[in-house]
C-alpha cells in the first residue's frame, strides 16, 4: 500500500524501554474512587445518583443531558459518598463536579446492567450508538471524545489508530499484543455503525510485537475488510490528521472533520471497549495505563479502574524513585504536569509518567528567537511558529490568527526544535485561549448589539405607535367636538322644541 | 500525598542551543579560513582576532548600557560569527581601526540599536562591511596578491606592523597591493578588452581569481557540511548561486567575449562565502521556504546588477542589505499553505 508523508514531525528518542513486553496487570481497587463528571471540553454530565445511594458495578452514575455523548459508569460497587468539586487531571487548573465513590469490594450487587448483544450485526446504528453512550465509551487515545458522537456520519473507511507515537507510552502497543483479535472485531463493529466497507489498522513500524499479534489475528479472522498498515515511527504519527494524510495523501479540510473525506479514526483501545460494551454488555470502567519513567520504581502496564488516585497506582508500581521530580498525566510531549498525586485516572489517561530532574526540560532562560525556522521545519500543520511567536509577543492576536494559530495541534515539537529554548507551545496555548475569549466576546457583543438594536427598534416602534395613537386621539377629539356640537345643536333644538311645546301647552 | 513542581508541556529538553549552532557555523568556516590564510598570509588571522576582540568588547558595553545580562548573550557566539564574517571581507593588512569602526557599526548599530540578538533587521557583518567600504574605499581596496603570483604573502611580524603602524610590510608594498580580480575585470573591460584577453592576466585562475577560487571551494565545503547537518536551509544558497548561473549562462552563451563564464561569477569575490554563510543568516533573512528562495535569488540578481553597473567592484554586501529590507514583506506574502487549507 502506498503511504504518504505528513509535513514536519520528528523521530523522537525511543523511550518505551521494554514496556511493550510487560503484560498488563490488574490494579486492585482503592478504598475510594474519584469520578469527575466532565470528560472533555464539551462533555458535562448530569448525575443520576444521590449522595448516600448504593450503586452497582457498571451502573450509569451520570449521563449527558443531550443525545449522544458518553455516560459515566460505576467502576465498582459501593456508596456515593459525596458530589463535590475536584481538580480535573486532564485540564490543568480547572475544577468540576466529581462523584466520590466509596468502594464496597465485598458487595454482592455486581451484575451487568446492559444485555449483551451477540447479534450486533443485525442491530441498527442508532441502537448500537445508544449502547456506546450508556456504556460510557469514549476515545482512549487521550482526548476522551465520546465514541458515539464520532459515529454519526457515514464513512467509507474506518481507521484504527494504533500509532502510539508519544515516547514512553506503550498502553496501546501492549493492548494490541494481548487482545488484537477483539480489537479487530471492535473495528468491524464500529465500521458497521458508520457503514464503512474497509477497516485499516495503523501501527508504527517499530511496534514489532503488536504487528505480529495483529498478523495472527488477521489470519484468524480472514476478513477482507481488514487491513494492517505499518506507518513510519515518527512523532506525531498518531495525530488524527497526520495519520489520515499518511494513509490517504489527503488533508482534512481546515475547520472540517475527517468525515468530510469519508473517514473516521478511532483508537485501538476504544475499539476494544466498544466491542466489550456491545457484545459483553460491559461499560467502560477501567483502562490500560502505562506507568513509567525514570521516577517510577517498576514501570509497567496496568488495567486501572477509572477514578483510581494516581498515588494508589504508583504504590502498585513500587512507588517513586528518589529522583522523582515531575508527575505527568499523559506523555512527555503532550502530558499535563500534576501538582500532586491525588488526581484520579480518567478515560483520557494513557500514561502516568514520572520524570527525574535530569530528564525534565531545564528551566534555562529562553534566548530571543533567531528565526532559524527549525520550528517551522517540524510543525505538522505547517505553521510558521517563529512568526506566530513574533505576533503573540507583540500581542497581535489577529495577526496570529491569520498565521493559523487556531490550527496548532499542541504537539510541542516547536519547543523541542527551538535552539533558543522558547516555550512556544505554552505561548500558543495562551494565544488560543485568547482567541476563544475574543470569539466569545464577539459573540456576546454581537448579541448585545442585537439586543440594543432590537430595543432601539422597539422604542422607535413604540414611539411611532404612541404618536399614531396620539394623532388618532386628536382626530377622535376633533370628531368628538363636532359630535358634541351636533349634540348641543340637537339639544338646543330639542329645548327649543320643548319650549315651543310647553308654550303650546301653556297656550292650550 | 506527594506534591510536584509543574511546568508546561512538552517535557522533553530542546535539542539544540543558539551557542551550539553559532559554534558549528564558525567551525564550518574553518576550512575556508585556512585556505584564506594560505593564500593571503597571517594578516587574515590578525583581522579575525581584531574583529572578534572588538566585537566582544562592544557587545559587552552594549549589554551593560542596555542593562541586559552578560550571560548567555556574551558567549552565544553570534557576535563572534559576525566578527569573523566581517574580517574575512577585509584586505589582510587593513589598519586596525577599520575593524573597530566596522564592529561598532555591526554590533553597536546594526545589532544592539535594533534590540540585540534576534531583533536586527540587517545582517550585522554586512552593515559593518558596507560602512567601512563606503567610508574608507582606499584602505578597503589594498588587497595583496595571492600566493603563487611571485611575491610571498607577508609574514606575521610584517603583517602586525602594517596593521598597527600603517607602515608597508616590505619595500614591495606597491606591487603587493593589488586590485582584486573583479576590479581588474571591471577596469579592463571598460577599456574595451575582451574577456579572453583579460583572463590572460595571471591574476585569474581556472574560474575566478587565482587563489580566490580555492578559498571559495573550501567555504563551499564548510557550507555543504552545514547543509548536511541541516544547520542552514538549502533554499538560500541554492537560490543565490542558482540565480547567478541561470542569469549569466544565456548571456555568456551568446557573447562569451563580453560576458563572463557563469562559474567565473560564482568563484569571484565573496559570492560562495555569502551564499553559505551570510545570506543564510536567519535573523535578517526570510523564514518561509518560498521566501528564502526569493531572498537568495534576490541576492544573486542584485549582486550581478551591482557588479555590472554599480561603482563598487563586489556587491554581495549591498545585495544582502537590500534584500534584508525586503525580507519582512517576502515573509508576509509567502506564508506556506497550512494543513487542510484550500489550494488557492
Amino acid at each position: 500500500m502506498q503511504l504518504y508523508r505528513f509535513h514536519g514531525g520528528l523521530p523522537l528518542p525511543g523511550l518505551k524501554g521494554d514496556l511493550p513486553a510487560l503484560a498488563i496487570r490488574d490494579c486492585p481497587l482503592p478504598a475510594t474512587l474519584v469520578l469527575p463528571m466532565r470528560l472533555h471540553a464539551r462533555g458535562v454530565l448530569q448525575p443520576l445518583v444521590k449522595v448516600g445511594e448504593r450503586v452497582r458495578r457498571h451502573q450509569m452514575l451520570a449521563r449527558p443531558d443531550h443525545t449522544g455523548g458518553a455516560a459515566l459508569n460505576a467502576p465498582a460497587a459501593g456508596v456515593i459518598e459525596a458530589i463535590e468539586l475536584r481538580g480535573l487531571p486532564h485540564a490543568p487548573g480547572e475544577v468540576d463536579q466529581a462523584l466520590i465513590l466509596r468502594v464496597d469490594a465485598g458487595d454482592p450487587l455486581d451484575g451487568l446492567p446492559f444485555a449483551p448483544m451477540a447479534n450486533w450485526a443485525e442491530r441498527t446504528p442508532t441502537e448500537l450508538r445508544e449502547r456506546l453512550v450508556e456504556a460510557g465509551v469514549a476515545g482512549l487515545g487521550g482526548a476522551a471524545f465520546p465514541t458515539a458522537d464520532k459515529l454519526l456520519l457515514p464513512c467509507h473507511t474506518l481507521i484504527l489508530n494504533g500509532a502510539e507515537c508519544e515516547p514512553y507510552i506503550a498502553c496501546d502497543a501492549r493492548l494490541l499484543v494481548e487482545q488484537a483479535e477483539q480489537i479487530l472485531r471492535g473495528g468491524l463493529l464500529l465500521a458497521h455503525v458508520v457503514g464503512a466497507e474497509r477497516v485499516q489498522v495503523a501501527v508504527e513500524d517499530s511496534m514489532r510485537p503488536a504487528i505480529e499479534a495483529l498478523r495472527v489475528a488477521l489470519a484468524e479472522l480472514a476478513d477482507p475488510r481488514l487491513q494492517l498498515v505499518e506507518v513510519p515511527t515518527r512523532y506525531p504519527q498518531g495525530g488524527e490528521r497526520q495519520l489520515i494524510e499518511v494513509l490517504t495523501g489527503q488533508q482534512v479540510p481546515r475547520g472540517g472533520l475527517p468525515q468530510n473525506l469519508g473517514l473516521v479514526v478511532h483508537n485501538v483501545g476504544t475499539a476494544l471497549s466498544a466491542w466489550r460494551a456491545v457484545v459483553h454488555g460491559e461499560a467502560l470502567i477501567d483502562r490500560v495505563v502505562s506507568v513509567t519513567g525514570p521516577g517510577v520504581a517498576q514501570p509497567g502496564n496496568w488495567r486501572v479502574p477509572l477514578g483510581t488516585p494516581v498515588a494508589h497506582l504508583i504504590e502498585q508500581a513500587g512507588g517513586y524513585t528518589a529522583a522523582a521530580e515531575r508527575l505527568l498525566m499523559g506523555g512527555a510531549m503532550m502530558g499535563v504536569a500534576l501538582p500532586d498525586d491525588g488526581f484520579p485516572i480518567v478515560k483520557a489517561s494513557t500514561c502516568v509518567l514520572v520524570l527525574e530532574a535530569d530528564s525534565v526540560k531545564p528551566t534555562r532562560a529562553p534566548m530571543p528567537c533567531i528565526r532559524c525556522g527549525d520550528c517551522a521545519d517540524v510543525c505538522p500543520p505547517k505553521l510558521m511558529p517563529q512568526l506566530l511567536h513574533e505576533a503573540l509577543r507583540g500581542g497581535d492576536l489577529e495577526q496570529a490568527a491569520e498565521l493559523g494559530l487556531g490550527d496548532c495541534i499542541d504537539c510541542g515539537l516547536c519547543d523541542i526544535a527551538c535552539p533558543s529554548a522558547i516555550p512556544l507551545l505554552a505561548q500558543f496555548r495562551e494565544g488560543k485561549h485568547g482567541l476563544r475569549v475574543d470569539r466569545r466576546k464577539a459573540l456576546e457583543s454581537g448579541a448585545a448589539r442585537e439586543r440594543f438594536e432590537a430595543r432601539a427598534a422597539r422604542l422607535e416602534r413604540h414611539q411611532a405607535e404612541t404618536a399614531e395613537r396620539r394623532a388618532n386621539i386628536g382626530a377622535k377629539a376633533a370628531s368628538a367636538a363636532t359630535v358634541a356640537a351636533a349634540i348641543a345643536k340637537a339639544k338646543a333644538l330639542a329645548s327649543a322644541d320643548s319650549a315651543r311645546d310647553s308654550a303650546q301647552k301653556d297656550g292650550e | 500525598m506527594k506534591t510536584f513542581s509543574t511546568a508546561a508541556a512538552p517535557h522533553l529538553p530542546p535539542r539544540g542551543s543558539v551557542r551550539a549552532l553559532m559554534l558549528e557555523v564558525l567551525a564550518a568556516l574553518l576550512p575556508g579560513v585556512l585556505a584564506h590564510v594560505y593564500f593571503f598570509g597571517p594578516g587574515v588571522l590578525i583581522q579575525i582576532a581584531l574583529a572578534c576582540a572588538f566585537a566582544l568588547l562592544i557587545e559587552a558595553v552594549c549589554l551593560r548600557l542596555r542593562a541586559r545580562p552578560m550571560e548567555p548573550f556574551l558567549t552565544d557566539g553570534s557576535a563572534l560569527l559576525a566578527a569573523v564574517l566581517f574580517a574575512l571581507c577585509l584586505p589582510p593588512l587593513t589598519p586596525w581601526w577599520i575593524s573597530a569602526i566596522g564592529m561598532l557599526a555591526a554590533i553597536g548599530l546594526a545589532k544592539h540599536a535594533y534590540g540585540g540578538l534576534g531583533y536586527n533587521l540587517f545582517n550585522p557583518a554586512m552593515v559593518g562591511y558596507a560602512v567601512v567600504l563606503i567610508s574608507f574605499p582606499f584602505e578597503l581596496s589594498q588587497w595583496l596578491a595571492p600566493r603563487g603570483l611571485g611575491l610571498e604573502p607577508p609574514g606575521l611580524v610584517a603583517s602586525l606592523s602594517a596593521i598597527f603602524s600603517g607602515t608597508p610590510p616590505a619595500p614591495g608594498w606597491d606591487t603587493l597591493a593589488q586590485a582584486t580580480p573583479l576590479d581588474t575585470l571591471r577596469q579592463l573591460s571598460a577599456q574595451g578588452l575582451t574577456l579572453v584577453e583579460i583572463r590572460d592576466d595571471p591574476l585569474f585562475g581556472d574560474f575566478g581569481g587565482r587563489g580566490w577560487e580555492w578559498i571559495a571551494n573550501f567555504y563551499a565545503l564548510g557550507g555543504l557540511w552545514l547543509l548536511y547537518r541541516r544547520k542552514i536551509p538549502w533554499q538560500t544558497p541554492v537560490a543565490t548561486l542558482g540565480s547567478v548561473i541561470l542569469l549569466t549562462l544565456p548571456l555568456w552563451a551568446l557573447e562569451p567575449d563580453v560576458h563572463p563564464f557563469p562559474l567565473q561569477h560564482i568563484f569571484s569575490g565573496a559570492l560562495v562565502l555569502a551564499a553559505f554563510f551570510i545570506v543564510t543568516d536567519p535573523v535578517s533573512g526570510c523564514a518561509s521556504t518560498r521566501g528564502r528562495l526569493l531572498f537568495g535569488a534576490g541576492v544573486g540578481v542584485l549582486t550581478l546588477l551591482i557588479r555590472r553597473w554599480g561603482s563598487y567592484p563586489d556587491a554581495v554586501a549591498f545585495a544582502v542589505l537590500l534584500m534584508n529590507c525586503a525580507a519582512p514583506m517576502l515573509d508576509r506574502y509567502t506564508r506556506p499553505r497550512i494543513y487542510g487549507e484550500a489550494k488557492s
